[in-house]
């Protein structure tokens, strides 16, 4: 009975919870965080019955719900999961408990407003990968931006409303687009159903119908509003200036989830409703992703303050996932979505770590570290493995994705060079670089600043924490079929959306 | 026994998680020196079983996959985790689990009383995990695990004692190199591995071998799949252009010099080309390549082996120059030869720097060789075992590395030209000088060292395995005893390992039209060449100094060119690191990132603040004035009005 409702269930656990949050004292700052850590569990619960309740093999849209909201323009409300959704919903309901128990005993200012807010902002992220239906995907898009803009603006550092206002205006301007370009499509489908439609699934058969020079248009208002949340290559800016003022547990779902939406949004928007576009513009989108791989890497590597050469090197991680997406071969496709859990755990662990020591000795800037090997030994082998992960050490999670990826777009039939894979396999190099150097100069060496003498080592929390995501660093590196199993038949469906409008030729 | 061979994989992952995880806790050396070498010794013996069991298949039967489980599938690709047993994985596993037993149990004497004992154990069973997924995979893929967890390992040991100083910088600067040195490497190995899915659609061995000889592919994909692969190799195997970071690697302890950086994951380069022979015998311009870099890297590293002071920079040039003899044979096609270096090389290069790591250990950290002198009376078994390794790696018969070099010298010629034996005999020269400056400086001659230090004879756990390799080192020769002296018993050695070069062999088609005698009279010339070579460094560095004092000052300019190592790290720093540095920072950070992108977007907002703070000027909020406006509006709009009409 209950099963017919999963997915609306998965909303509303977290939803109801914070609002319930508003219901207790506020000087109870205890009992918020268990409650909120309680609800977040529980979230990550329901999706694991969803996972084991999803049949990888048959692939496409399953647990759909669909009702109608507003009935005169067919909007409604519709839900549905297929693979590629439902690892990035796995990794949204793991990532949130963990970072309201990394906030802990860093956040008290405000803990009930916190957690209302990081509740609130799961079931915007959550909503955003379950909806169906453009407009109500539209609603979740820009619904998430209010709690994160909030966390930024509220509990992050010194130029905290420099970067949180900065962050809105940015996504939100990309959005206004994609927001002209839902309803032309609503309105241009009407052409063929005879109603304004807003439903996915009725969409992905009109979208290839739309005149080629206008899905162009259609596309590129989609996408901008995608790449600004990815962010690729120039429209990363806001990226450091947010990850750098926002609190630990903003920066790792930021990370860890947010710039996912902006892939998932190319996966699931842009290639199939424009595939015609999508094939256009694959050649020009790969050369940005291109450009973010390396370029993020050699700016991440001058950086000075942790947090930002962490913040850079997403910008060339999510340039992977962006190109293995516009290769458009299976190898390359799954390779994308597993890199985007990949860039989830490995890039949360390492804000989670950097959070560690920024909790301790409140600066983030590498020079002021350094030695500190000997002081903090259990941090030292933590920091070094999430490290290897990003850098993409065979065995550990993030080489599986980055082969995938590389391997795919090598042969590519749609970018049809072997220089896409070529550049960017440089990019393994240079990971190797930035995040060694930055090792070298916290973990290594002699004590020069005398104030990590005092630093205490991880507690049995933070431990705890680390060693959740690292179970899945090593699973993911060791055995990648669990979760290449799931995605295999949506990303193949994805492909064939696209190549067989290629195949058939334009109508 | 071949169907536990992943036993040898599996215990030294377990000795590592053991020690790794509960090494602190354990505090006991004894135990943890148990667990980490007692892994090692098993394995062993387990690969040991292997090999006999092996030994006595047919020939056609030598080969057993064991298949694990599937490890990445995506699409049409789809790659194992499966080890395959076969006649050259089996060479190189006795050799990595054989020395690298013998070297963990040296490690017990040597790390004594360290406070990183436990890590030390953790790591080096880590590398012998890594290594030997490099050397069983069945799949390019599941190699590269080893081969970047090698790297890894390497990475960790060089760093291991991480908060020291090593000459102008740290230890961690120095591993740090080495990865990303490395990394290089495995760029192009990437590439070699994409192309090599792209033409025979699979990673596994056996499929793309087999395709290799029998489908036509076009020469030019065979060139660059060599080629890619060989830049890989030239990373690992420390080979020109991308030596640099073996030199360094020194800065790790000395057993981890021993296992890693000359016996075992050095030569992973040598037995990942010998292993695609096939595809380097589809590409005769790249063999070339291949051979050049050999000869050119062993001649080069040789002579700046002649004048570094520290005994194990020597050591090390050393090693890289041994390297490029190994990829000489590769390149001429011997590969064979070039496994064979690789088995006497292990034994006598870890010998070399076991020996060196007693003789430091007894001369309390003193690495500078100016600063010995007259050992041999206070560590007699260090003495006589450096020196039949010594021996060995000078080419003296019928020590082991006699043998090895003499047919990678015979078939440069044979199999290539005048030339690559010409280089390659004088490096031999060069050898056998430098390693009897070695000798002479450290254990002969006067004491040059403080009274202050107080030489002494390691324990036995320490010269044990000393013998053990001075044993190997003098013998192991024998199971490749070229046809010329064995008669119609013929190579034992390359008739074990014919069937896997076989298919590359018969594409290569070299048939020798050299005769015994050619081989003779060079094999003569190059052992009195050898012979005068070690005379001439026991001269001048016992009994008459003058020649060389007088040499580097006649050529002091050439004297500090090879001091300082041609300026090769210097050159990179000047036109590689620094620029991509500062280009980073100066260029693409402060300028790109902050000025242009960001300054555009900031710049937008504050124009469009600026448009709007000036337009919010109009409303004043004074009414006579938007009165006055209203009627200059309504002024205009009338004269519009009457001038349209």
């Amino acid at each position: 009975m209950l099963y017919n409702y999963l997915i609306s269930f998965l909303l509303a656990v977290p939803l109801v919870g914070a609002l319930l949050i508003l219901l207790i004292k506020k000087d109870k700052d205890d009992l918020v965080r268990y409650f909120g850590l309680f609800i977040s569990v529980a979230a990550f619960v329901v999706s694991l019955i969803i996972y084991f309740g999803y049949d990888a093999a048959r692939g496409g849209f399953q647990l759909n719900e669909k009702y109608m909201w507003i009935s005169n323009l067919h909007i409604s409300y519709s839900v549905g999961i297929d693979g590629i959704s439902l690892l990035l919903v796995l990794l949204t309901t793991f990532l949130t408990p963990l970072t309201l128990l990394s906030s802990w005993k860093s956040i008290t200012k405000n803990v009930k407003g916190f957690t209302f807010f990081m509740l609130l902002l799961e079931v915007g992220m959550l909503g955003v990968f379950v909806s169906l239906d453009l407009f109500l995907f539209y609603i979740f898009w820009e619904a998430m931006l209010i709690p994160m803009y909030f966390i930024i603006g509220i509990w992050g550092g010194p130029r905290r409303v420099y970067a949180s206002v900065k962050f809105f205006l940015f996504t939100m301007f990309g959005s206004l687009l994609m927001l002209v370009a839902i309803i032309w499509i609503g309105v241009y489908a009407s052409g063929t159903l005879g109603h304004f439609s807003s439903d996915l699934i009725e969409l992905y058969g009109i979208g290839p119908t739309i005149q080629y020079n206008i899905q162009l248009w259609m596309f590129l208002a989609f996408a901008l509003s995608f790449a600004i949340k990815v962010p690729i290559f120039p429209l990363h800016t806001w990226l450091p200036d947010a990850h750098v003022e926002a609190p630990t547990a903003g920066s790792v779902i930021l990370a860890g989830v947010l710039l996912k939406m902006g892939t998932y949004g190319l996966l699931r928007f842009c290639l199939p409703l424009f595939p015609q576009a999508a094939l256009y513009f694959a050649p020009y989108i790969s050369v940005l992703a291109i450009i973010g791989i390396i370029y993020g890497a050699l700016v991440a590597m001058v950086q000075k303050d942790m947090k930002k050469l962490v913040a850079y090197s997403s910008v060339a991680h999510l340039g992977f996932v962006v190109l293995g997406i516009f290769a458009l071969t299976q190898e390359s496709m799954q390779g994308a979505v597993i890199q985007m859990v990949n860039h989830g755990l490995s890039t949360g662990a390492l804000f989670l770590l950097v959070g560690v020591v920024y909790d301790r000795m409140h600066t983030r800037l590498i020079a002021e570290y350094g030695g500190i090997a000997k002081i903090v030994p259990v941090f030292a082998v933590f920091l070094m493995i999430a490290s290897l992960s990003s850098i993409g050490l065979p065995g550990l999670n993030g080489f599986v994705g980055e082969f995938l990826i590389l391997l795919g777009t090598f042969k590519s039939p749609v970018l049809d060079s072997w220089w896409y894979a070529g550049f960017a396999a440089s990019g393994v190099i240079f990971a190797a670089v930035y995040l060694l150097w930055m090792y070298q100069r916290v973990v290594f060496g002699e004590v020069k600043n005398p104030k990590v003498n005092e630093l205490k080592d991880m507690n049995k929390r933070e431990v705890f924490i680390l060693s959740a995501i690292f179970v899945f660093v090593i699973w993911i590196g060791v055995y990648p079929s669990t979760f290449l199993k799931v995605s295999e038949s949506s990303t193949q469906k994805v492909i064939e959306q696209v190549l067989n409008i290629q195949n058939n030729g334009a109508k | 026994m071949a169907q536990l061979i992943y036993l040898t994989t599996l215990l030294p992952l377990v000795g590592f998680l053991i020690n790794g995880l509960l090494g602190k806790k354990i505090k006991n050396e004894k135990i943890i020196g148990i667990i980490g070498s007692g892994t090692i010794g098993i394995s062993f013996l387990i690969v040991l079983g292997a090999f006999f069991q092996t030994l006595a298949l047919p020939v056609d039967q030598r080969q057993t996959i064991v298949h694990l489980f599937t490890w990445i599938q995506a699409g049409n690709f789809q790659v194992d985790a499966a080890y395959q047993v076969d006649q050259l994985s089996l060479v190189m596993a006795l050799i990595v689990t054989g020395v690298g037993f013998i070297i963990h149990v040296y490690s017990i004497g040597y790390m004594h009383g360290d406070k990183g004992f436990g890590r030390f154990f953790a790591y080096l069973n880590l590398f012998i995990f890594a290594m030997m997924n490099l050397i069983l995979a069945d799949n390019f893929l599941l190699m590269f695990l080893g081969w970047e967890g090698v790297g890894l390992c390497s990475y960790l040991l060089i760093g291991f004692w991480y908060d020291r100083k090593f000459e102008k910088s740290t230890t961690s600067d120095a591993a740090k190199k080495a990865f990303i040195v490395n990394r290089i490497g495995d760029f192009g190995f990437l590439l070699g591995m994409f192309l090599i899915y792209l033409t025979f659609g699979s990673l596994n061995f056996n499929d793309v071998f087999t395709r290799a000889a029998s489908l036509n592919i076009p020469q030019y994909v065979f060139n660059f799949i060599a080629l890619f692969l060989f830049i890989g190799a030239t990373g690992k195997s420390a080979q020109i252009p991308l030596y640099i970071w073996l030199p360094d690697a020194m800065a790790g302890p000395t057993p981890v010099s021993a296992l890693i950086h000359a016996a075992t994951m050095v030569t992973a380069g040598v037995y990942m080309v010998a292993r695609c022979s096939i595809l380097y015998a589809s590409a005769p311009a790249i063999m070339t390549v291949v051979a050049v870099i050999g000869v050119l890297t062993a001649f080069f590293a040789a002579t700046i082996g002649l004048v570094q002071n520290d005994i194990k920079k020597v050591l090390a040039y050393s090693t890289v120059s041994q390297l490029g003899y190994m990829f000489l044979a590769l390149g001429v096609g011997a590969f064979t030869s070039g496994i064979f270096h690789v088995m006497t090389h292990a034994f006598f290069k870890a010998l070399l720097f076991l020996g060196a790591g007693s003789v430091i250990h007894g001369m309390h950290d003193e690495q500078n060789i100016q600063n010995y002198g007259g050992l041999k009376k206070y560590m007699p078994k260090t003495y006589i075992t450096f020196l039949i390794a010594s021996l060995a790696i000078s080419g003296i018969p019928p020590l082991s590395g006699y043998f090895s070099k003499d047919e990678i010298l015979w078939y440069s010629f044979a199999n290539g030209n005048f030339f690559y034996w010409l280089i390659g005999a004088v490096t031999a020269l060069l050898t056998a000088f430098y390693m009897f400056r070695l000798v002479s400086l450290t254990f002969e001659g006067k004491e040059r060292f403080g009274h202050d230090k107080h030489p002494h004879e390691s324990p036995s756990v320490m010269t044990i395995p000393l013998i053990i390799l001075a044993v190997l080192s003098a013998v192991g020769g024998f199971i490749g005893i070229p046809e010329l002296f064995s008669g119609d018993h013929g190579n034992q050695f390359e008739n074990w390992l014919e069937p896997i070069f076989k298919p590359a062999q018969a594409r290569l088609a070299i048939y020798g039209v050299h005769s015994n005698a050619e081989e003779i009279i060079l094999m003569i010339v190059t052992l009195a060449g050898v012979i005068g070579s070690i005379y001439a460094a026991r001269y001048i560095y016992l009994k008459n100094n003058k020649p060389a004092e007088n040499l580097s000052k006649k050529f002091k300019g050439v004297y500090n060119l090879l001091l300082n190592k041609y300026f090769v790290d210097e050159a990179y720093d000047a036109v590689v690191v620094n620029p991509l540095v500062k280009g980073s920072d100066k260029v693409l950070w402060s300028f790109a990132d902050v000025k242009i992108i960001d300054g555009l977007i900031n710049g937008v907002a504050g124009l469009i603040e600026k448009i709007s703070g000036s337009i919010r000027k109009i409303q004043t909020g004074v009414a006579q004035f938007y009165a006055l406006i209203m009627m200059l509006g309504i002024v205009a709009a009338l004269f519009w009005i009457i001038l349209s009409l």
